[in-house]
């Protein structure tokens, strides 16, 4: 379904790619920089409740209640129902910060005559959230420098760059359309983010892995002939490969329910972005940046010509 | 040349059978059930009757009593039962026993045999609190140093070695002397008595020696701080009632207390973080309390309280001892006077030392202090830190009557609540430094129950639909490479619950995301042998050399994703842990049945034949 006979000419057009994958990171960074992101309290500290009312309630009286009652910084919103309230206490220097998920549905279940249930409160405190921000960071760059030592090793330092820099690129662009959306950026992006390293990285060793063998096989042709030679060989793999994952995240981002509605709203950024950037950020990196049939060869074993 | 050999053979069907075993408990479910057991050592032979004879009485219908470890567990048919049954069990059984509400699994006998479990069920999933709980390392070491005080005073006063004074600052003692050499015949004595202590002789302010803990005898303070306060929650948490409470320490300073089924947070809050403890002095005879208060020139070898209204009162500061001796305590009421009492039973050490310092003493006073360690946040240089304040009240003050000994009461305490949280402390010991909850998760049991339905409905549908459209690719291929996708499913199950892996919603999210990306080895596959075909070669030659060539890209690719989830392994907590879990098993697991698996089932269909006009694929 997918074969293409003829080689497409993919490296072509990299520049203009190129150019756009390079607009796309920028602007994801000047998101990023300018508005932020907006963290989950796992990263910040605080509180959050979720209560669920027997009937619904009118977000107004439950903002009214609680700023009155001495939340005056309380993040009121629904979640999913009209029934269902989300209340968010940004962290507060008192004592008792701990207590403050109990005191918000003592408040909330004394004003009204409905039933109240408690649905989840997580609290985080501020030494512990910016311990987090820092780990997750930490977590970023060591599988990213993980990844660069063991591409060099298995390819080549210029496909080590192109990879890594491809992975780069996919995560800022996921985390800029999170800065952009304001969507909460909590722990399980995080997770999506790393695990998108994963996956990014594999769709991008499958081409390389192509373009490794086809510089051997291959005595003819350009550098940027092989590459094009190699993305078509793999490109219905690759379509059908992300089109698979897609069809599962699809299916967690509609059914999954909300704890794990952000997760696969960054996998499946950043596994559209990761299969687009094999292509144009990895494969023409490295070809820009003069990979040749010489640097692929295998390391041949000295000649047998000191005999005596 | 597509022909497996027989051991490979045996070996795929003894890893799916051993996979399929390991994994069925988790289709089993869960009974409601009553856990029970002792607080002090095992149950009796006798319980088991006894508890049957209890429902029975009631005609509450169960499904079976078991004894299960150090416990009993009695099965029901439904959460009614299971409900009505707490209480007349209870009473029944009185107050050495502890009795908690469960979800057992109900794992037939014969998979038990094997070894078999479900996997556990991550707070997102089953409901209840979780608490991370940091310790005040610095109280820690104050707490030792403070004894330590004590004992070079008394020990200096032993050798007739006149000092000073002798005050901590932190974590150091300061003991002052009047000449150098009265400080060196100290430094002398002390050095060989006090191990763990450093002494250096300092000049500031007239002859001193400052007195610091050694780098060994720091670390073991704090190992033993941690330890003893983990046991210390162990007990606590069994005083809640609590069915498989997880406790476990993390990092340097850090303890994960996680309470499924727990719905009333603050009161486990209350009983978890609260860091009461109980000091018995004598008081002070002669001074003028009202006077030092307004001064704050509290006489030598005194110090200054409050009672709980306010009214000042010096006390000793020479301690009896604290509430560490005690070794039980329960809350009732004094007979006289009808109020709320705690009665106190002390060990053998505590019990002699309380007869040492009231034999002397009867008809004087002596105050019960009552002290609670709150974590407050200041900022200090701009930074946001924790500081513990320690706030202590006289909460009794009695005349003693005569000299006590291993039993007594202390009354005076503000109502029956306060003395049954009281005794519940005192009974669950004290922790060795106060704690400060950072970081808390509550998961109601409904969100526990719709976490589960949605997981598992999302990972259904997205399964089949990637089986779907398999079989709908790559025809008898795809079905084969759904064979061995189900086969991974299998095996990622049984590995978690071999090692008692805690599955929650982001783990659920993983296995689902293994499987999209499991397929990825068989297109890779299936490609290849589809290339091979184009390019003019035999089937069977398509067969054998799209496995081969496809074998070092799916190694590749799948290290590095396994580098990316052991990287988020060790960085990530809780529920992104479980995801880290999942998907390393799901990586190493799925290339095992996408290559391995695969390979053999085509070579049982395509292998013996000798010619292949077309290929399915």
């Amino acid at each position: 379904m997918f074969y293409v006979k003829n080689t497409i000419n993919f490296m072509r057009p990299r520049w203009i790619f190129m150019a756009m994958s390079a607009t796309l990171v920028l602007i994801s960074i000047f998101a990023i920089v300018t508005r932020g992101l907006n963290f989950g309290i796992q990263f910040t500290g605080g509180t959050v409740i979720e209560v669920h009312y027997s009937k619904s309630v009118p977000l107004s009286d439950v903002r009214s209640l609680l700023h009155k009652a001495g939340f005056p910084d309380a993040q009121v919103s629904n979640i999913g129902t009209a029934r269902d309230v989300m209340i968010r206490v940004a962290p507060r220097a008192e004592k008792n910060r701990s207590k403050v998920g109990d005191k918000v549905v003592q408040l909330l279940s004394q004003d009204t005559t409905q039933k109240v249930t408690l649905r989840k409160v997580d609290f985080v405190g501020p030494t512990v959230g910016s311990e987090l921000r820092q780990d997750g960071a930490l977590a970023l760059l060591y599988t990213v420098i993980a990844i660069l030592i063991y591409v060099t090793l298995r390819f080549e330092w210029r496909f080590a760059l192109g990879a890594v820099l491809a992975l780069v690129h996919d995560i800022i662009i996921t985390v800029g359309v999170f800065a952009i959306t304001q969507l909460e950026f909590n722990m399980t992006v995080l997770a999506a983010l790393l695990a998108l390293l994963g996956y990014s990285l594999n769709d991008t060793i499958v081409v390389f892995d192509r373009v490794r063998e086809n510089f051997r096989k291959m005595r003819k042709g350009s550098p940027a002939g092989i590459m094009n030679a190699a993305v078509t060989q793999t490109l219905s793999r690759t379509v059908i490969t992300s089109f698979t994952v897609v069809l599962v995240l699809l299916s967690l981002f509609f059914f999954g329910g909300s704890v794990i509605h952000n997760f696969s709203l960054a996998m499946l950024i950043g596994v559209i972005f990761g299969t687009y950037s094999s292509v144009y950020v990895a494969s023409a990196l490295a070809l820009t940046l003069g990979v040749s049939k010489a640097d692929l060869m295998p390391t041949k074993k000295a000649d047998v010509d000191d005999r005596p | 040349m597509n022909r497996y050999p027989l051991w490979k053979y045996l070996l795929l069907v003894v890893v799916v059978v051993i996979g399929v075993l390991y994994a069925l408990p988790n289709l089993y479910g869960e009974d409601p059930a009553i856990q029970i057991s002792k607080r002090d050592g095992a149950i009796g032979s006798g319980l088991q009757a006894q508890v049957a004879a209890v429902l029975k009485k009631d005609n509450l219908r169960y499904k079976r009593i078991e004894t299960e470890g150090s416990n009993l567990l009695v099965r029901f048919y439904g959460t009614g039962t299971q409900l009505r049954a707490i209480d007349p069990i209870k009473k029944a059984l009185g107050k050495q026993y502890i009795v908690a509400v469960n979800l057992a699994p109900s794992t037939p006998q014969w998979l038990r045999a094997i070894g078999a479990k479900p996997m556990y069920l991550g707070l997102d999933l089953r409901g209840g609190v979780h608490f991370l709980l940091q310790i005040d390392m610095a109280a820690a070491v104050g707490q030792v140093l403070d004894r330590d005080e004590t004992a070079i005073r008394r020990f200096l006063m032993n050798k007739q070695v006149p000092y000073a004074s002798v005050t901590r600052h932190n974590e150091q003692l300061l003991i002052r002397f009047t000449s150098t050499a009265q400080r060196d015949k100290a430094q002398g004595l002390l050095a060989g008595q006090y191990r763990d202590l450093t002494f250096t002789a300092k000049n500031t302010g007239g002859p001193a020696l400052v007195a610091q803990l050694s780098d060994a005898a720091l670390l073991q303070t704090k190992q033993y701080a941690l330890e003893q306060n983990i046991t210390t929650l162990r007990n606590r948490v069994n005083e809640l009632g609590v069915a498989e409470p997880v406790i476990q320490r993390q990092g340097q300073d850090r303890i994960v207390v996680e309470l499924p089924g727990v719905q009333d947070t603050a009161r486990a809050k209350n009983i978890l973080g609260a860091t009461a403890g109980l000091e018995f002095r004598l008081v002070y005879q002669g001074g003028n309390a009202a006077a030092a208060a307004k001064s704050g020139n509290v006489p030598l070898g005194a110090r200054l309280f409050y009672e709980r209204n306010g009214q000042p009162i010096l006390l000793k500061s020479q301690v009896i001892l604290t509430g560490d001796y005690i070794t039980n305590a329960s809350s009732g009421f004094e007979q006289q006077n009808n109020t709320p009492a705690v009665f106190i039973t002390l060990d053998g050490q505590g019990a002699s030392l309380m007869t040492a310092a009231t034999r002397n003493n009867v008809g004087k006073f002596m105050a019960v202090v009552y002290i609670d360690t709150t974590p407050e946040t200041k900022m200090v240089n701009g930074k946001k830190t924790t500081v513990y304040v320690k706030h202590d009240s006289v909460i009794n003050v009695a005349r003693i009557q005569q000299t006590l000994g291993q039993r007594f009461q202390i009354t005076g305490l503000s109502s029956p609540q306060q003395a049954r949280n009281l005794s519940l402390l005192l009974r669950a010991g004290s922790l060795a430094a106060p704690m400060n909850i950072v970081e808390e998760r509550t998961v109601g049991p409904s969100l526990g129950k719709e976490n589960i339905q949605q997981g598992f409905n999302s990972a259904v549908i997205g399964f089949l639909l990637v089986v779907l459209f398999m079989a709908a690719y790559y025809r008898v291929f795809g079905m084969i490479a759904n064979l061995a996708l189900f086969a991974n499913v299998v095996l990622v199950v049984a590995v978690m619950s071999m090692i008692q892996a805690t599955l929650t919603l982001p783990g659920i999210a993983g296995i689902t995301l293994t499987v999209g990306m499991a397929v990825d080895a068989n297109v890779l596959i299936f490609e290849r042998i589809r290339e091979e075909l184009r390019n003019g070669n035999t089937p069977q030659a398509s067969i054998h050399a799209g496995y081969d060539r496809a074998m070092a890209t799916i190694v590749d690719s799948n290290v590095t994703t396994l580098i990316a989830a052991l990287i988020l392994f060790a960085f990530g907590s809780g529920a992104v842990k479980g995801f880290a879990i999942t998907l390393s098993i799901g990586i190493v697991t799925s290339m095992f049945t996408a290559i391995m698996g695969t390979r053999a089932v085509v070579n049982l269909i395509y292998g013996r034949r000798r010619r292949i006009k077309k290929l399915a694929v």
